[in-house]
């Protein structure tokens, strides 16, 4: 139940300060009706459930219950927002929530991906209309595994592959740069079924195979955290271990910013690692399928990894026409080499990376592992310093202009 | 049921109905009385303090604020309102339903439960009583002296069942509550760490973080019980126990963020700069993390004990959680992991759940620690600083159960007798930095002034501002 509008328009949403909030679990003992529900970070009120009856606000010993926000009707904070947050956004901020209800799964993974563009940014002003949430993790898509092939060498350190998936009869509409979810087979240990998995789509609008009605995806084999410690990713391996003829649960598609511009003349700067790479890939191959029609514009691309073994379309890549793209790599573990990142890379071309991120019509992505966004966004800083450009003033005209973008786990 | 308030004693357990418990209880009213104007908050008697006292036990009831003297606070006896379709979630008897008398073979144990429970309350009221003459602000003193009547009122809920339950004997525990003294050679309190002195504000944050949250987790336990009123007082505890990890959690937040501020603005990170600007160093508050968090692991008592197993086997107290547990809630033939030394070697073994109750409340807690822990970690991250604060390895600095016999360092590695000793003070707060802690304690008691090494709070106390009267001098 929510409050009525007032004459703004707005409604009002009972929230909880995460900051102020010790997670003593007072609120939800007392509330009557099952509104406040918390997970391992933060407590939360469900919008749709609170009636405002108020029992909660009293007993709380910190007064983090007692906060709220005015938003759109139909546009709250959703649950998987309030999960994210480390702080409550500042009164008047508008709600990240999306045009259409995302799973809480979804929005809770879109708000962690996207914190390195620090805000929200808008999709280029020439992007295509994307299709969101056509399917849902209860009414999924099934798809079939057309194609599963190794990327990295057999003596990789990481296992990563491209697999093809086909939608058959069922209408998957998608753009570069886009996510589907992956539902993967089974329970978790308290018996819930698994949450769903987000996936860039590594393939062009028009099908892995230009005119077919499929995508493909690039996937690492999980089989250690973050901190190195030994875990077997539920969904990853489940991928990884499918066979040609197997049938996916599919849900999405999700992401309505993280899109190419699609004007004559814009140019394209692409910085990632790893299976970062996939969203460049549908970019790139996007492009390399229009070169024909001449319509300009430079696509320039920092590509982080180990080794050549280990990068993901590394044999592909390099057949790629020189005029199509400008193609940087760094290596971090070449024996006989010194270690070089994709930021050392940056610097070097600071030139060219200056005169592009300078020029309206370019448009920037990062995608990969979040410890490189500290490292790239001092490298653009250097590049901006050297060129007589001002990051810091640049940076907030590109978020606004819906010229970059991030997408980092 | 609401609180009678025109009676002596407030309560909702209608106390009037029962003559003779009343006039027991009112027989201890004055001695409780005299030990609270004896060891309770020295030299604030006469105060205003604006508090909270409980008028019901619903939602809507028991955060009502006024100034109150803390000798005229009405102490009382609240327990949450009975479901008579209760029934025992765990044990042997799970399925039946729940006592409303304690049967005589558990007799002996219920009175030791509740008797070790009560002793706490009272002692640290004890531990705390000198603090109020050195408080950082009018409102951490409130805090303070709310902290002090509510655990006086977690006494009076102890008591009420030692009397209204077991008779002379429990007539007996309630004088002997009031008679032991908090770190006295002849008659302390039953748990060591509530022997130890609270002698600076900063011990009493670790302590309402870390040492009350043992309380929580000990109250949550005791709260799943098939002794019924027993459970019932419990849970009411823990509604007030919530502000007591309020007050520690954000006091050391507090804490971290003044000396954040001070790191950036003065652009260092040395302790002894930090310290010559009259402020906390980082690193001395990890010390004090480690010592109260391995004095309080001590109260969960020994990994492997047929004491716990046999609480649980007989329903007098459950896990936490026990009835979101999605188990048989018996634990026939399950297992659970304890840490065990073989060699030089500190490994997991598993051992019958049974026996490793009092483990697996200790994790609980850990874990509940450690997400308040990683809370203040935000607060250098958000300045820019790279100093985290992190929990020492469970084996650090014991003096009971399995570890007790061996030195460990703060990330798990076997010492000897000798590096111990010269690597401790690494570690633990030594003489100096309690001394140096203990120098900027003073006496701020202005409205809306803080001492310098402690920011002011994000809010005040039931919506009014920081710079409220909390207290009143008269």
């Amino acid at each position: 139940m929510s409050a009525a509008p007032d004459a703004a328009g707005l409604v009002r949403q009972h929230l909880i300060d995460p900051e102020v909030c010790i997670r003593c679990n007072t609120c939800q003992e007392m509330c009557p009706i099952g509104a406040i529900e918390h997970d391992s970070r933060n407590y939360v009120v469900k919008f749709d459930v609170c009636n405002w009856c108020n029992d909660c606000i009293s007993p709380c010993p910190t007064g983090a219950i007692d906060h709220y926000r005015n938003v759109a009707p139909g546009r709250p904070y959703t649950l998987g927002e309030q999960f994210a947050w480390d702080a409550l956004p500042a009164p008047g901020e508008p709600a990240i929530a999306q045009a259409t209800d995302v799973p809480e799964d979804v929005a809770r993974i879109t708000q962690v991906a996207t914190q390195g563009q620090g805000g929200h940014a808008s999709p280029p002003w020439s992007a295509a209309h994307p299709y969101v949430n056509l399917y849902t993790p209860e009414r999924p898509a099934t798809a079939t595994v057309a194609g599963n092939f190794r990327l990295t060498a057999e003596d990789a350190s990481a296992d990563i592959r491209h697999i093809v998936l086909d939608f058959g009869q069922a209408a998957f509409p998608v753009l570069e740069g886009q996510s589907i979810g992956i539902l993967a087979p089974g329970e978790d240990d308290a018996g819930r079924p698994h949450h769903l998995r987000l996936y860039s789509i590594a393939s062009p609008r028009n099908g892995e195979r230009p005119g077919y009605n499929n995508l493909s995806l690039t996937v690492k084999r999980v089989t250690e955290d973050h901190d190195g410690r030994p875990v077997t990713g539920v969904c990853s391996n489940y991928l990884c271990d499918l066979k040609k003829g197997d049938k996916v649960r599919v849900a999405g598609p999700y992401g309505t910013t993280f899109l190419m511009p699609n004007h004559p003349g814009s140019s394209i700067l692409m910085v990632c690692t790893g299976t970062g790479s996939a969203p460049m890939r549908a970019m790139t191959e996007r492009r390399r399928r229009r070169m024909a029609l001449e319509e300009g514009g430079e696509l320039m691309l920092f590509f982080g990894a180990r080794a050549p073994g280990e990068l993901p379309y590394f044999g592909p890549l390099m057949k790629l026409p020189k005029e199509l793209i400008d193609i940087n790599f760094a290596f971090s573990r070449v024996a006989g080499e010194p270690k070089r990142w994709v930021q050392d890379r940056i610097r070097e071309r600071g030139a060219d990376v200056a005169r592009l991120l300078n020029d309206a019509n370019t448009y920037v992505y990062l995608c990969g592992l979040k410890g490189m966004e500290r490292g790239v966004d001092e490298a653009f800083r250097d590049v901006c310093r050297g060129h007589a450009l001002d990051w810091d003033a640049l940076l907030p005209r590109l978020r606004a202009e819906g010229r970059y973008h991030v997408e980092t786990y | 049921m609401s609180i009678n308030y025109s009676e002596r004693i407030p309560n909702n357990v209608d106390l009037a109905s029962n003559k003779s418990l009343q006039r027991a209880l009112e027989h201890w009213q004055p001695a409780y009385l005299d030990w609270w104007n004896e060891m309770g908050p020295e030299k604030s008697q006469t105060a205003e303090v604006y508090l909270r006292t409980a008028v019901s036990v619903e939602a809507k009831g028991w955060a009502h604020f006024d100034y109150v003297k803390m000798p005229d606070y009405r102490w009382g006896i609240f327990l949450t309102p009975q479901d008579p379709q209760r029934t025992i979630s765990f044990g042997a008897h799970k399925g039946a339903p729940v006592w409303q008398e304690v049967p005589g073979e558990y007799r002996s144990t219920l009175r030791r439960i509740i008797v070790t429970q009560g002793d706490t309350e009272p002692a640290s009221v004890e531990q705390q009583r000198h603090l109020g003459l050195t408080c950082p602000s009018l409102y951490d003193m409130r805090n303070l002296f709310q902290v002090n009547v509510e655990e006086g009122r977690h006494l009076w809920a102890m008591v009420y069942l030692l009397h209204a339950h077991f008779g002379r004997d429990g007539r007996e525990e309630g004088e002997a509550l009031l008679a032991r003294r908090s770190g006295d050679a002849d008659n302390p309190r039953i748990l060591t760490a509530f022997n130890e002195k609270t002698p600076d504000w900063l011990s009493f944050f670790m302590f309402t973080f870390i040492t009350d949250r043992d309380g929580k987790y000990q109250l949550a336990a005791l709260a799943e019980s098939a002794f019924d009123p027993l459970s019932r007082t419990c849970r009411f505890m823990l509604t007030e126990e919530a502000h007591h990890l309020f007050v520690g959690e954000s006091g050391i937040a507090r804490i971290i963020q003044r000396t954040c501020e001070l790191m950036a603005q003065h652009k260092t990170d040395d302790p002894a700069k930090i310290r010559a600007l009259g402020a906390i160093d980082l690193p001395t508050l990890q010390k004090y993390l480690n010592f109260h968090f391995s004095v309080t692991s001590d109260l969960y008592g020994s990994e492997i004990s047929s004491n716990a197993a046999s609480f649980f086997t007989n329903g007098l107290k459950g896990r936490f959680n026990e009835t979101g547990i999605a188990d048989d809630h018996q634990l026939h033939g399950s297992e659970y992991p304890v840490m065990d030394v073989v060699g030089d070697r500190i490994v997991a073994r598993h051992a019958p759940a049974l026996s490793t109750l009092n483990e697996r409340l200790r994790d609980d807690w850990v874990a509940d620690v450690a997400n308040g822990v990683s809370r203040w970690n935000r607060v250098p991250e958000k300045h820019g600083i790279p100093f985290r604060f992190s929990l020492p390895h469970k084996g650090f600095h014991r003096r009971i159960g399995l570890f007790a016999e061996y030195h460990v360092s703060p990330d798990g590695l076997l010492m000897s007798e000798s590096d111990w000793t010269r690597r401790h003070g690494d570690w633990l707060p030594s003489a100096e930095d309690r001394a140096f802690v203990h120098s900027l304690m003073g006496r701020v008691a202005e409205p809306g002034k803080f001492a310098n090494w402690i920011a002011p709070p994000a809010t005040g106390i039931n919506k009014q501002p920081v710079d409220f009267e909390y207290v009143r001098f008269s």
